[in-house]
């Protein structure tokens, strides 16, 4: 809402109050203003100008050289580009010495040989909102209404002396999308007189005409009221209205549209007035749309309503969309005499979802949406009625019409005065009370520290207690609410075990050198097709109303944009590419959400080309299976997870020969592997590794509180064993047969060389172990190890076929 | 023999000084004292000399065998020592030379200042709670005193994916959620860190995903007074210095009285500059009461309890304390910018 200071202060007194002041008192209540503007935009020296006589200049086609009388003692010469510029206009003329927005400065000059005493402005010029004005204010120089006075400040007239303010309205204060409304406001911040004055009903003195008015949707519309005004003369409003209308930012049209829009602005009431003679026998029948039923409104476009759509009809056809747009064939126009002016209540569910549904929002949808005041719609009527009479010679046609549904009453709320300390933790004053309300003007009485107060019609927002405790509180002022911290029962704060856990993997990745990355939820299916999730049988979330391809599901998967992630710095040349994400996977069977889709914490990391910097002693070999698959292990150690095992797998985007399933206690948790050549060339990878594994399941196996075990107290021994084993048989599987035939008194084997060659066989590979043997109480002899040493050699060669290698 | 065992010292003695290494140093040594050496052969003769004058030969032979022995002793010593200094010069590197720095990586910003926020607000004794971002429109509007066609539900352009499932547009849906489980339960202490969406183009200022960090406290007799302390205690810990607090009014649907934050600029402390666009304030986070009808939707009597909210944005919080200019940053994970977060 734009509110012009000048208008403002017909209503409010403010003497003595810049609008800058008002700016802050309203921001400090709860209105925020935007923006403070001053309508001149630094317009100085140009006044009203006679254009006494306008002849062809000698030297050039498209220049006129005119006498122009500006009130001074001689009349000016002044060479005019402008088509339009003819004897006998009023025009603004920016004298020698003029100053016009932007820093430009006008100076006596001359133009083809010809002396030019200043400039002839055209709208642009003098920094008027282009847009708002008719094509005929904006074309060529701008001519001015004949009344005006030559040799006067142009300012006064163009309302340019004004200030105009923006309110940032919070969907909560509506009221104040009028000037009444902010008037209100204004006087109750400022603690200053009010003057609201209103319009008597106008009775009709000649012949009347017909006005029947029916609700059918009396939900939408409880609450009509017309009137018929005739006799009228459409032409342009004044000057001072049209000034009015462009500060509020409405483009002036002609006199009847004006008085509408003027008079919504003014009570916030918006009003429609449709030409009489197209509503066939003066019948307004309000109703719901049939579906599929069509509209065509004055901006020339055909809408299709639904059941829904409120309708203003004639009984016989549409002739507009309630609160939204009226109709074409309805519309005023040049010929219009008589108008059927409307003013009512549709109720805002209906105005806001046809407004959606049509995608057309106005300055009166706007309004109805948020609920009007049905206390100003015959006021609003009779006001636009006086207006009609006054601007454009209408005369009363009819009585005022009304049909409504019901009265609406005061809402009376009551206020505790104990209630208000508490809530705001401060001692407020009785006599503060009583003057806030006073200031509101809210009629209020006062028993035993309750308040009843009469909450005005025009402020449907206070509705409860609090509502009235937040009116106190911001008239009396936050500032004066005081800091103090809870007194009472005190908890401990903590981070839950998985809280805690999430930041353990992030700190021990960080340490790793890994990046932690953000990527958004919403990404596109084919993107998540290129290295889909483990789960089978699951399908992404998809949005309603996408805002485009590239956010459309939401992902079930954190790889594939950690894929984009790298691509994107490899783009920018970076190095070291070591990236990770701990975010949730949206998992749902279903194809149409009828639950809350699970919301799965998951781990992805990812690292490509070399992961240490280039370094002048060289080693920085790019990453291979094993770094990751040893982080992955030192982020499990960290974690204290056990029952970790790794299963080659062949999954989609991932090197068939290069990938593992992980498993936790037998279950499949996640993954890890080289991405698919295809895919990580495709994104300009070079070898790339990643895993990804579910969060929970690991938090669950978490052991992150040691348990201390003595120190042992008899030496070890080690013996090294080197197996040749078919190339297939895993490590892992040779690993877990020489721990199980080791028995408790083998405590380590390490892995410590593979090998495969022609030394040991074609489809062959030479295992060699470390194992270590201790007992904790006793120190082994020799023979002891040998024993179980033996046993493990006669083990393995019997499940591997192994062959020991001497 | 006498002569002999002079010139043998004076030999010994110039040849023990022009010994250039250690294995030199021991050939001499066996050469001049060992068993078959120079000095043993000449005391060979030592039959052949007077009687009376072998006592003084004798004592001749033991001092120059000493005196051969502390030279060679002498020298080996330094022979040692220069050895020693000729290794230490040959091991000399220059130590201006870069080190092999081992990765450092980093914790995304946004998740640093949420664990910042998050450990504030611990040590005031909150816990924190989290939920959906699949979001029912229950949760989501409903329970938060937003009814359908609300007007406020424009404020926050949703992604729907049913018409009553959502993504989230505020966390404030946990509110009603933690009061549901704690059942009547006092005090309720919250934070509740989490990502939300809107519908929004994503530019320098808006992000169609972003964060944020909810608050609730509900218990007996909580006060305005005390959202404006708890509010104030966590902003001059985040921001490490001591601030000022205004509270202006403004609208959510959730909370009455509603009041938005303005700190002291964190820039300028208060004189004006660009950040505070010279007013000296800078905005931080909504808040207000819990509004009672939130509380009844939580399962509370809003007669006998009450309470404060509160949201802000991690975004805005990284923003102002890191001088970050770009909202889009964050998602674009860059590490020429995640880079420069090594520290947090
Ligand atoms: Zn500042």
């Amino acid at each position: 809402m734009k509110i012009s200071y000048e208008w403002l202060s017909e209503y409010v007194d403010l003497e003595g109050v810049t609008p800058e002041q008002i700016a802050e008192e309203l921001t400090r209540g709860g209105i925020e203003v935007d923006i403070v503007e001053q309508r001149d935009a630094g317009v100085e020296n140009v006044v009203v100008g006679y254009v006494m006589e306008a002849k062809q200049h000698p030297n050039a086609d498209k220049l006129r050289v005119c006498q122009v009388d500006a009130g001074r003692e001689e009349p000016l010469q002044i060479v005019c580009g402008a088509p339009n510029v003819a004897r006998g206009q009023k025009v603004p003329v920016a004298l020698h010495g003029a100053k016009l927005p932007g820093g430009v400065k006008i100076k006596n000059t001359k133009l083809r040989g010809e002396k030019s005493q200043g400039m002839i402005c055209s709208a642009k010029e003098l920094g008027l909102p282009e847009k708002l004005l008719p094509t005929e204010q904006t074309e060529g120089i701008l001519v001015l209404p004949e009344e005006a006075e030559v040799g006067s400040d142009v300012r006064p007239l163009l309302g340019l002396t004004d200030t105009v303010l923006e309110l940032d309205l919070t969907p909560n204060r509506s009221d104040c999308l009028s000037m009444w409304g902010t008037a209100y406001e204004v006087a109750a911040l400022l603690d200053r007189e009010i003057w609201l004055p209103e319009a008597p009903a106008a009775h009709p003195s000649g012949k009347t005409k017909t006005v029947a008015i029916e609700l059918d949707a009396e939900e939408d519309c409880p609450f009509y009221a017309a009137q018929v005004v005739d006799n009228l003369k459409l032409a342009p409003s004044p000057q001072w209205l049209q000034n009015r209308l462009v500060a509020a930012g409405i483009r002036p049209i002609n006199n009847v549209v004006d008085v509408t829009n003027y008079v919504m602005l003014e009570y916030g009431q918006p009003l429609h007035a449709f030409d009489y003679d197209k509503v066939t026998d003066g019948e307004i029948v309000v109703r719901r749309a049939q579906p599929g039923e069509q509209v065509k409104t004055l901006d020339g476009v055909t809408r299709a309503c639904d059941g829904e759509t409120l309708l203003i009809t004639d009984g016989t056809q549409p002739i507009g969309i309630a609160g939204v747009m009226g109709g074409e064939n309805s519309e005023v126009t040049e010929s219009t005499t008589t108008v059927l002016l409307e003013s009512a209540f549709f109720a805002p569910p209906s105005i806001r979802s046809t407004a959606r549904k049509l995608g057309l929002r106005s300055e009166a949808s706007n309004r109805f949406e948020k609920g009007v005041d049905p206390e100003r719609i015959v006021p609003a009527l009779q006001r636009a009625v006086q207006l009609l009479q006054e601007l454009a010679g209408g005369e009363p046609a009819s009585e005022v019409t009304v049909e409504k549904m019901g009265d609406v009453e005061d809402v009376t709320v009551q206020l505790r005065h104990d209630r208000l300390n508490n809530v705001l933790g401060v001692q407020v004053k009785p006599e503060t009370v009583r003057d806030v309300f006073r200031r509101l003007r809210f009629e209020m009485e006062e028993r035993d520290g309750v308040y009843r107060v009469r909450v005005p019609s025009r402020r449907p927002d206070i509705s409860i207690e609090v509502d009235l405790i937040e009116e106190v509180a911001r008239i009396y002022g936050y500032d004066k609410i005081p800091t103090t911290l809870p007194w009472g029962q005190q908890s401990p704060g903590a981070l839950t075990r998985e809280q805690k856990l999430r930041r353990v993997v992030r700190h021990t990745l960080r340490d790793a050198g890994f990046n932690e990355v953000l990527n958004y939820s919403l990404t596109s299916p084919d993107r998540l097709k290129e290295l889909p999730p483990l789960d089978k049988g699951i399908r992404p979330v998809r949005l309603n109303m996408p805002m485009s391809d590239e956010r459309k599901v939401l992902r079930t998967t954190l790889l594939p944009q950690l894929v984009e992630s790298a691509e994107y710095n490899v783009h920018r040349r970076q190095e070291q590419l070591a990236f990770f994400e701990l975010g949730r996977t949206y998992i749902t069977e279903e194809k149409k959400l009828t639950e809350l889709p699970q919301e799965r914490w998951e781990l992805a990391a990812l690292v490509t080309g070399p992961l240490a910097a280039a370094h002048w002693q060289g080693n920085n070999q790019p990453v291979d299976f094993f770094t990751v698959k040893g982080q992955l292990e030192m982020l499990l150690t960290r974690l204290g997870v056990q029952g970790i095992a790794y299963r080659a797998a062949e999954l989609e985007g991932f090197h068939p020969g290069r990938t593992a399933e992980v498993l936790l206690n037998g279950r499949v948790i996640g993954c890890i592997g080289q991405i698919h050549l295809q895919v990580s060339e495709a994104h300009d990878l070079e070898e790339t590794y990643a895993f990804q594994v579910q969060l929970a399941p690991l938090f669950e196996a978490a052991v992150t509180d040691p348990k201390y075990a003595p120190i042992p107290r008899y030496p070890s021994t080690t013996r090294d064993l080197a197996l040749v084993v078919h190339q297939d048989v895993p490590a892992a599987e040779l690993e877990s047969a020489i721990r199980q035939a080791g028995g408790k008194l083998l405590v380590d084997a390490t892995l410590f060389d593979v090998f495969t060659g022609k030394q040991v066989g074609e489809g062959k590979k030479s295992v060699a172990y470390t194992l270590t043997y201790r007992a904790e109480d006793r120190t082994l002899t020799d023979e002891e190890v040998n024993e179980v040493h033996g046993r493990i050699v006669e083990h393995v060669e019997a499940a591997f076929r192994a062959v020991l290698r001497q | 023999m006498r002569d002999r065992l002079e010139a043998l010292r004076e030999e010994a003695a110039s040849s023990i000084q022009a010994a250039e290494s250690l294995e030199q140093l021991k050939e001499l040594r066996i050469k001049y004292l060992g068993k078959k050496g120079e000095l043993t052969s000449i005391l060979r003769g030592m039959k052949d000399v007077a009687p009376e004058e072998r006592p003084v030969i004798g004592g001749l032979a033991n001092e120059i065998r000493s005196a051969m022995e502390k030279q060679l002793d002498e020298k080996e010593s330094d022979l040692q020592e220069a050895a020693l200094k000729a290794r230490l010069k040959e091991e000399t590197i220059d130590v201006t030379l870069p080190g092999k720095q081992a990765p450092l990586g980093t914790i995304h910003p946004i998740q640093a200042v949420i664990e910042q926020i998050e450990d504030i607000f611990i040590g005031m004794g909150f816990e924190v709670a989290e939920g959906p971002e699949v979001e029912s429109d229950y949760y989501n509007f409903e329970a938060l005193n937003l009814p359908k066609e609300h007007p406020a539900r424009d404020m926050q352009d949703s992604f729907y994916i049913t018409p009553e499932i959502l993504l989230r547009t505020h966390t404030s849906p946990v509110q009603v959620r933690t009061m549901e489980a704690k059942e009547g339960q006092v005090p309720v202490k919250i934070i509740c860190p989490g990502k939300v969406y809107r519908r929004d183009d994503d530019d320098a200022t808006h992000s169609h995903q972003f964060t944020q960090v909810e608050g609730l406290v509900v218990d007996r007799g909580i006060s305005m007074s005390e959202l404006n302390g708890i509010l104030l205690s966590f902003a001059e810990q985040f921001f490490g210095m001591e601030l000022e607090t205004r509270l202006r009014p403004s609208y959510f649907p959730f909370t009455e009285p509603s009041v938005e934050m303005d700190i002291s600029c964190v820039m300028c402390g208060g004189k004006g500059c660009r950040v505070c666009k010279q007013t000296g304030w800078i905005e931080i986070l909504g808040a207000g009461m819990v509004h009672p009808r939130v509380l009844e939707h939580g399962g509370y009597n809003a007669e006998r309890y009450t309470g404060f909210a509160f949201g802000m944005g991690p975004e805005r919080m990284a923003m102002l304390k890191y001088g970050i200019d770009d909202i889009r940053h964050f998602y674009t994970n860059d590490l020429r910018f995640l880079r420069q977060f090594k520290t947090l």
